[in-house]
């Protein structure tokens, strides 16, 4: 392509952008309305995306709730305990180990439990020794605290293995449960986003019938006569893309006093994390993409039905 | 420069608008096609510009053989032949200088050659002047003579008229057809459908008379009408 041709092409295209540009900005009411309705739908995947993150680093705190007991048989010797603890130490993903003895066991009981009188009549001391560990924050996922107690079950000393705080792993499963949701909802969504602008164009294409006729009639190519409607579909994709984004972060600025508080009272002092620069090109990105395909996909079916006629 | 030879056209709907059209149109040439309403006129205009294909006979445009032009090639072939309607399809939301524009956009001439190109075709039809107008500010001879502008500004060697003067009086008609007189003097091949057998009569041009889609008979003018021009 020549430097004049290049010229041409370019402002060709700088052309269709423009006015497809005008066309938009001359029905302000319509243009707000089909971008709203796209921004909603793009809004609610990338709400629920910030949703996770924010419960997922709101909750990363409660790693340290979680913990393992593994109870040996009464007659393990105490060289015995203290070998299994090291090995336990070793082990990947374990981020502290405490041995408590069946005494200290006892000690703690009596203190705690008010049944002092009562265990004094026992012979013999009950309480099993116990090793206590704590996942490290990083290795808190439902599979990886199996594999531990797996591990901890192992041990022909050990007993049984309780988990404490597994609600919070339960909790973890939901999050990942409710980030696939999200993946099917931003797919289904992604549709409704295609169906809108696909609608918006096909409209456009009816009230613009006569131009389209007179422009294949005088020799306008079908690239041609397609052009400002996907440029159309992909200006409304990027509004949408961008209002989208703006959405979620007031969304997330009318929530921040609220959780403050909330995070306060529960002695937090978690901030909720706004859509960042990832996300407002995520948002971008999808906008621009599904109003191009919805676009592209409105034109190529009725563009082709309309030619020129006489009378 | 345009040659008809037993073409038959049959619409999907059943109806054969045309079944044996032969006829001859010269690189230069001015005629007219007459007719009543559904004798054919329209078709022969539609397969000229390749808005429609000849069901069966052989027709040839500008040295292209319509039946065989591929699909991809039809917008160029269609910037060689100018078209004007009765109704003058003008754009009524745009002002008269994008009208006129129009085939060559869509054809990628500059801008400075669009406006130069514009602006001599308007001159040709005597509305320079008038570009930022918008079409219904003009009068109907205006409006047609707008049409006019837009079917002859990218040059094309034919140009056809769909009853250029039907909502025309007699005074703005006349004046239409010496706009295509002047047209036709510089080389342009012309075809013109119309039921104003006066005007024809007139311009001492030949007439191809269709009935019932065939050619019942062309008029040559008589020699000292001819010599009258």
């Amino acid at each position: 392509m020549s430097a004049f041709g290049l010229a041409s092409w370019g402002s060709r295209h700088a052309h269709a952008l423009l006015s497809s540009m005008g066309r938009l900005a001359r029905h302000p009411l319509a243009t707000l309305l089909t971008v709203l309705v796209m921004a909603l739908a793009l809004a609610l995947p990338l709400g629920l995306n910030r949703l996770v993150s924010n419960v997922r680093a709101a909750t990363g705190d409660f790693s340290g709730a979680i913990g393992l007991s593994a109870y040996l048989h009464l007659e393990v010797p105490e060289e015995r305990i203290q070998q299994l603890a090291r090995s336990t130490r070793e082990h990947a993903g374990v981020a502290h180990v405490e041995v408590i003895s069946s005494a200290a066991a006892l000690e703690q009981f009596r203190k705690e439990s008010g049944f002092g009188a009562a265990l004094d009549a026992l012979s013999s001391n009950p309480l099993p020794p116990v090793i206590s560990v704590t996942p490290a924050a990083g290795a808190s996922s439902p599979a990886e605290v199996e594999t531990l107690r797996r591990y901890l079950a192992a041990w022909p000393e050990v007993e049984s293995v309780q988990i404490d705080g597994d609600w919070v792993v339960r909790f973890n499963a939901i999050l990942d449960e409710l980030r696939d949701l999200l993946l099917l909802a931003g797919v289904l969504l992604g549709a409704g986003v295609i169906a809108v602008v696909g609608n918006t164009i096909r409209l456009e294409i009816d009230n613009r019938r006569a131009e389209i006729e007179v422009t294949k009639l005088v020799g306008g190519t079908n690239a041609f006569v397609r052009r400002p409607f996907l440029y159309a579909g992909t200006l409304y994709g990027v509004l949408a893309g961008l209002a989208a984004w703006l959405i979620v972060l007031a969304a997330t600025l009318s929530l921040q006093p609220a959780t403050t508080r909330l995070a306060l009272a529960y002695g937090s002092h978690f901030m909720l994390n706004g859509p960042d620069v990832r996300d407002a090109g995520l948002a971008l990105a999808a906008g621009t993409l599904l109003g191009w395909i919805g676009a592209w996909l409105a034109a190529a079916r009725h563009l082709a039905r309309i030619e020129p006629g006489f009378s | 420069m345009i040659s008809f030879e037993r073409v038959a056209k049959r619409y999907p709907n059943g109806r054969e608008a045309l079944s044996a059209v032969t006829l001859q149109v010269a690189p230069g040439e001015m005629v007219f096609l007459t007719g009543r309403s559904g004798a054919g006129k329209s078709t022969v205009l539609k397969l000229i510009a390749l808005l429609e294909r000849p069901t069966r006979g052989q027709l040839i445009v500008n040295g292209e053989n319509t039946a065989k032009l591929p699909a991809r090639r039809i917008p160029a072939f269609r910037r060689r032949v100018g078209v004007v309607f009765q109704d003058h399809r003008l754009l009524t939301d745009r002002p008269v200088f994008d009208n006129v524009a129009l085939p060559l956009i869509v054809a990628d001439i500059s801008m400075r050659e669009i406006d130069r190109r514009v602006r001599a075709a308007l001159d040709q039809v005597g509305l320079l002047g008038k570009e930022r107008m918008l079409p219904l500010e003009l009068s109907v001879g205006e409006q047609q003579r707008v049409g006019i502008a837009r079917a002859v500004v990218s040059r094309p060697p034919i140009l056809i008229a769909d009853e250029p003067t039907g909502n025309l009086d007699h005074q703005l008609a006349s004046e239409v057809m010496n706009l295509f007189r002047r047209l036709n003097e510089v080389g342009v091949t012309i075809v013109i459908a119309t039921h104003d057998l006066l005007l024809v009569r007139e311009s001492g041009l030949r007439e191809i008379v269709l009935a019932e889609g065939m050619v019942a008979g062309a008029e040559v003018p008589l020699p000292s009408m001819q010599a009258e021009r």
